[in-house]
């Protein structure tokens, strides 16, 4: 379904800034996962999901999904199969066109875009249907500027969008960082939802243990532009925060162990 | 009367000006000066066909055409070779004050006795009213060639308008419009955004074009100077329609371009009139424009400090 083989990005080569968010990352993902992706702060999770996405090409490996070898398809080439969730929630919708203009854009993802009527009368029962599906009551206000609605509800919209048209690959950025609590966990059930609904193969970063604990079918810990740890059936059922915390901390320790050995070398020979 | 009438023509031909400046500035938020120098290649272009005797409607559609192609220009410089949008757009201008040069092979090309949409409007005016005299409305004299004339530049105007009206209404159009408002957002719905770009300038400057070969055809002359300034005016247009319908909706955004664009030509004929230096007629367009874009952040400022901030 997804493979991802050796895939390496390095931003900024031979700079002072050189950072190398990805390096040879490999992951097979079977049709209809759930996979959640954690880790440290820069550890290239939200990396690897923009790699997926096509936000950049990477310097190398390769990326097939579905069959297609899709690793120098620029990200609006990408979009036919991958659906998308920003965590900024202001990313994912036109802010000065409408909830109805949105979703038809958001219907029409990767296809050709002509000269038809983007709005038509017949549409309207189903994106009524569908928006009522998010519980928010924006079913009645399809003719309001997305400027004027909450963080949450553009958010839900988004994940509405990502998911109209039915993607190969679904792909959630910490989309629940920037929202406040209930919200975040409103949105987070309506994910729940919409996967499970249309069996969709998704790809979560979160910065969330409990949301890591509780979703998805399989679990991936990135640290340094690696996979550290990659827990799949009974092994992720079991796992809590406090097990997911702990793994966290006997990273941050290994981490200090290298610098003080560094630190040690450099006292040593410099 | 022939004032108004002036004033009117001018404003409906110079409101396909700020339909243009609108795609650019408000759909992409791109401040494209390219349509100074489009607005002369459009009259540039008709001109010289007219004088070659090409149909006057042929010769408007080929200089439409040319302006869609500096437009192109402009968006292929700005996505391909990832240029500054507003020094795109100055680079394209420059280049076509040049091209405009050699296309009139000087600097004014007069149209006295060719065959133009203006004259061609006036053959129709006289064979609708049955004759050539002069009309009367309202007991007022007025030309046939004056009439016939700003009833071409309004159902241009109205033409123009419903057309780019429907065009924001179509999956090419919206995604257009996405484009501008959130760049990352439509591309993670598989639009290219870097085409939109192109494609949006060569609207953008096909029209600003347009309405350079509507006046060249209605004052008579083609003339290299001719476009200096018109972005300004087509923004200052955009302003004051924007502050006419008040309403951020594009059926009403429209339309207030084009009210706007005939509003602002009259008080300019007004001001003219009434004494205005007409060498000071570019510093109090800028002037104008400057005051009405810090206006909106001054009166929220001076309401702010009245009442606690809305939420």
């Amino acid at each position: 379904m997804l493979s991802v083989n050796a895939i390496r990005k390095t931003f900024n080569p031979a700079t002072p800034n050189e950072v190398r968010a990805l390096q040879g990352v490999s992951l097979s993902l079977a049709t209809g996962s759930f996979v959640v992706v954690i880790g440290t702060n820069g550890s290239g999770k939200s990396t690897l999901l923009n790699a997926l996405a096509g936000t950049f090409l990477v310097d190398e490996g390769s990326i097939v999904l579905d069959g297609t070898d899709v690793t120098r398809w620029p990200e609006h080439r990408r979009a036919a199969l991958v659906g998308r969730v920003f965590q900024n929630p202001f990313s994912g919708t036109a802010p000065n066109m409408t909830i109805a203009e949105n979703l038809v854009l958001a219907a029409r993802r990767g296809q050709p875009r002509g000269l038809g009527w983007a709005l038509k009368r017949t549409a309207r029962q189903e994106m009524r249907d569908r928006v009522s599906r998010l519980r928010l009551g924006l079913e009645d206000r399809l003719d309001n500027s997305i400027g004027s609605l909450s963080g949450g509800q553009r958010q839900a919209l988004t994940l509405l969008m990502a998911s109209w048209r039915r993607p190969t690959l679904l792909l959630l950025d910490e989309h629940t960082a920037a929202l406040d609590p209930r919200s975040a966990d409103h949105v987070i059930h309506l994910s729940e939802e919409i996967v499970s609904r249309d069996k969709l193969t998704t790809l979560m970063v979160t910065h969330s243990m409990q949301q890591a604990s509780n979703l998805g079918d399989r679990l991936i810990m990135m640290h340094r532009g690696a996979i550290l740890h990659d827990f799949t059936g009974a092994e992720k059922r079991r796992l809590r925060p406090p097990d997911l915390l702990a793994r966290f901390e006997s990273v941050r320790r290994a981490e200090l162990l290298d610098e003080s050995v560094a630190e040690m070398l450099r006292r040593a020979y410099v | 009367m022939t004032l108004l009438i002036g004033a009117l023509t001018i404003g409906l031909i110079l409101s396909l000006l700020a339909l243009g400046v609108f795609i650019s500035f408000r759909v992409f938020e791109f401040p494209d000066i390219t349509a100074d120098g489009s607005i002369t290649l459009g009259a540039a272009v008709a001109a010289i066909l007219l004088l070659h005797h090409v149909h006057p409607v042929i010769a408007t559609i080929v200089a439409c055409a040319a302006g869609a192609i500096a437009g192109m220009v402009t968006g292929l410089i700005h996505t391909r070779f990832g240029i500054n949008k507003l020094l795109s757009g100055i680079l394209v201008m420059t280049a076509l004050y040049s091209t405009n040069l050699h296309i009139m092979g000087r600097s004014n090309v007069p149209l006295l006795d060719q065959r133009t949409l203006a004259s061609l409007a006036e053959g129709v005016g006289a064979r609708i009213t049955g004759g050539t005299g002069d009309l009367f409305i309202l007991d007022w004299s007025v030309a046939l060639r004056d009439a016939a004339v700003l009833m071409t530049s309004f159902i241009a105007a109205a033409l123009v308008g419903l057309g780019l009206y429907g065009f924001f209404r179509t999956n090419l159009g919206t995604a257009m419009q996405a484009a501008g408002d959130n760049p990352q957002m439509i591309r993670a719905l598989g639009v290219n955004v870097e085409n939109m770009i192109v494609l949006g300038l060569a609207l953008s400057n096909a029209l600003v074009a347009l309405s350079g070969a509507l006046l060249a055809q209605y004052q008579g002359f083609a003339d290299v100077q001719m476009g200096i300034g018109m972005v300004v005016w087509g923004l200052a247009s955009i302003i004051i329609g924007e502050a006419l319908v008040g309403v951020r909706q594009l059926g009403f955004i429209i339309t207030g371009a084009i009210m706007g664009s005939v509003l602002f030509r009259l008080l300019v004929a007004i001001a003219l009139r009434a004494g205005l230096d007409p060498n000071d007629l570019k510093l109090v367009t800028a002037v104008f424009v400057f005051c009405a874009l810090i206006l909106p952040a001054f009166l929220k400022r001076l309401t702010g400090a009245r009442q606690p901030a809305p939420r």
